[in-house]
């Protein structure tokens, strides 16, 4: 019940590498590769501010716009020139961040479950951040612009929609006109919209998105797209000339690839391709996955309704309503099993979870069918009673981190939990009094969670700053923590480190001094 | 609390030296790709034209006088004498270039009565300097050959578009 699981695919291990790598520049809470989406959210606020304000100053017209955004840069080199390269820099920024998060969510297999909503709310913001990038090259009409404008016309031409062609508008100059210029503003400023909605709805079943970055992140971030706007000024081509076909174009690769794609297949072969992909990304969620484990169960008989899991949930899933018991005012924890991961961090939530409780069998409010807390305090006590060491250490850890199996030495109690958010604090101040001379709690590195919220809460709770806290009477001596994701559990790896120093620790300590009572088994 | 319970914060020098490094990285990846390489989808050495309409063809039928008897069997406010059939022929174009053919089309009228305009938007690359274009449509499937034909010799300069339309009321093929 309390083993380690199989160690992550090669692509996810090369993935983890990366972030240590960044872990390493960074440190782990502070690590970009960490907050891949709540960047993405800060660089679309940073668009709609950059883009607000160069919408109010330039001139949305056919014979005005060039001129207007040329000017820009020349009258206000600050708030015009400036905020335009970084609206251009921001955009291709946010492409790369989409980019970076949907790979990383798809390593980390979070199409599935109770995370499928997230994941299919987030395919169409693809097409919206492209379809809004793109258009809004168009409102500069210089002659990047008449490319696109007239390569995305034929694209979309190759669609059965229109009895009339799209490129048809771009024929001549005297095609293009102020009411064709609307739609291109309609297409650069609803688009941005919809995707705002949208992400609305990508995080909605999610407790405390994270959608600001820490601070030191959103500040670099903002300092090197500022520094790359002031270094390199984003230019205008010429005006655009429809008598003509524009030239060696100074290309954005990232927002207007589909373009040289089109051109360097055809028009059918882009939108097979980009269909194919939307389509992929739409039946990830469907195909055939493992049985997921059983979900949170309530038992209502040990549930007081205090709400400690309402709000520790980091999915949603547990909501509250009136106790069957009738009680005027009393509540109850109901699970919504499609919104359950069965991380069982509810469980480490609960006050009913401690193993102090004098029951002979541990019921607790709120529990995981697969691994319940009373299952935990009984292997607990066993395996304290089996070792022989004369100071044993007892090792929580985390499934989706650190394998714990690699500890060696017959001084070790392991026990692998689905989330080290699972583990009451009180379990820790149990073992102690249970024989254990030292407890290792091995959890995820920060922002690595699993579960999200998991490690944030597990160490929030063993300093006290949480409920269920752990008591200050425990000796922090005798505790020690690590910081450990999958595959870093080597001999130089954070876990072994952690076991190294708390062993060397409690090799100093003498029994007739530990002020802890012994437990009394039941 | 011990600080056992806190993840360690603090950054080496050269930590710090490589998320400079990192910062930089990500400027440079987006400074270059959003300008380079260029992108040039036409060689030097070459123009461009575009053929393209949107003209709705002649009646695939003629029109014909009802009888009185036909007319009798409509609602008194549909008792039009004439009836003329909605289709509409399919519009067949023919471009030659110096002498050789480059496209023939035919489209179909649009709508789902097949009474719309039919249209075609087709690019030919073709090398810059002078170029002999002939232009043939057909708009009416009752009739043989070709109604609208113009021929004409342009230069081309390398880049320049030319636009090959149709407009009746400017005398059918257009080309500017």
């Amino acid at each position: 019940m309390w083993q380690d699981r199989e160690p992550p695919p090669p692509a996810l291990a090369a993935w983890r590498h990366l972030e240590h790598g960044f872990d390493a520049a960074f440190g782990a809470a502070l690590s970009p590769l960490r907050h891949l989406g709540s960047l993405g959210f800060l660089v679309f606020w940073l668009l709609a501010v950059s883009g607000i304000y160069v919408y109010a100053v330039i001139d949305t017209s056919v014979a005005g716009a060039y001129a207007s955004i040329v000017d820009l840069g020349r009258h206000q080199p600050w708030a015009g020139g400036v905020l335009r390269s970084l609206h251009r820099y921001a955009a291709d920024a946010f492409v790369i961040l989409l980019a970076a998060h949907l790979g990383r969510e798809w390593l980390l297999r979070h199409y599935r479950g109770a995370r499928r909503h997230a994941w299919l709310t987030g395919v169409p913001t693809i097409a919206l951040v492209f379809i809004s990038a793109i258009g809004g090259f168009w409102l500069h009409w210089d002659q990047l612009a008449q490319y696109s404008a007239i390569a995305t016309a034929e694209w979309l031409d190759a669609l059965p929609l229109l009895a009339t062609p799209l490129a048809r508008n771009f024929l001549t100059e005297g095609a293009v006109s102020d009411r064709l210029f609307s739609l291109f503003v309609f297409v650069h400023l609803g688009a941005p919209l919809l995707l705002l909605f949208t992400l609305w709805f990508h995080i909605q079943r999610l407790t405390r998105a994270a959608v600001w970055p820490p601070r030191a992140l959103s500040l670099g971030l903002l300092v090197t797209l500022l520094a790359l706007a002031l270094l390199q000024p984003v230019s205008s081509h010429a005006p655009a000339n429809l008598a003509t076909v524009p030239q060696a174009l100074r290309l954005d690769w990232a927002l207007l690839f589909i373009h040289p794609l089109a051109e360097a297949t055809s028009p059918a072969a882009a939108w097979a391709l980009v269909a194919a992909l939307l389509a992929l990304l739409s039946v990830l969620p469907f195909l055939p996955q493992p049985a997921p484990a059983p979900v949170a169960v309530v038992d209502p008989a040990n549930c007081n309704g205090c709400r400690r899991c309402f709000v520790d949930c980091p999915f949603a899933a547990v909501t509250m309503a009136p106790h069957p018991n009738g009680k005027a005012g009393k509540q109850i924890a109901v699970v919504d099993a499609d919104l359950c991961t069965a991380c069982g961090i509810c469980v480490g939530a609960c006050p009913s979870s401690t193993p102090f409780r004098s029951a002979a069998d541990l019921v607790t409010g709120i529990d995981l069918p697969a691994a319940p807390i009373g299952a935990l305090r009984r292997d607990l006590q066993q395996q304290l009673a089996t070792l022989k060491a004369p100071r044993p250490i007892v090792v929580f850890g985390c499934a989706q981190g650190a394998a714990l199996a690699p500890l060696a030495g017959d001084d070790i109690a392991r026990f692998s939990l689905e989330c080290t958010g699972m583990l009451p604090p009180s379990f820790v101040e149990y073992a102690l009094r249970d024989g254990a001379a030292g407890v290792l709690v091995s959890t995820c590195r920060p922002g690595g969670c699993e579960y999200r919220l998991g490690q944030q809460w597990t160490e929030q709770r063993l300093r006290g700053e949480r409920e269920p806290h752990l008591r200050a009477e425990v000796p922090q001596h005798r505790l020690e923590v690590a910081w450990a994701d999958a595959g870093e559990s080597g001999e130089a790896g954070p876990l072994q480190a952690a076991l190294r120093r708390l062993r060397q620790r409690v090799s100093q300590l003498e029994p007739s001094t530990d002020p802890l009572p012994k437990v009394h088994h039941v | 609390m011990s600080e056992t319970t806190r993840p360690p914060k603090a950054l080496s020098a050269g930590a710090w030296v490589a998320q400079g490094l990192l910062y930089a990285l990500f400027a440079v990846v987006i400074g270059v790709f959003s300008q380079w390489p260029t992108y040039r989808h036409l060689a030097t050495d070459q123009a461009l034209i575009k053929v393209s309409f949107s003209h709705t063809g002649k009646p695939l039928g003629e029109c014909r006088r009802l009888s009185e008897a036909e007319l009798a069997k409509l609602p008194p406010n549909m008792r039009a004498p004439i009836s003329c059939p909605r289709e509409r022929s399919p519009v067949t174009v023919e471009v030659d270039i110096g002498g050789q053919p480059a496209l023939r089309r035919t489209s179909a009228p649009s709508g789902l009565s097949r009474d719309g305009a039919s249209a075609v938007y087709q690019r030919l690359v073709v090398p810059a300097g002078e170029q002999r274009i002939a232009v043939r449509l057909n708009d009416d499937a009752r009739g043989t050959g070709f109604a609208y034909q113009r021929e004409a010799t342009v230069t081309l300069a390398p880049a320049q578009v030319l636009v090959i339309d149709f407009d009746a009321t400017r005398g059918g093929i257009t080309l500017q």
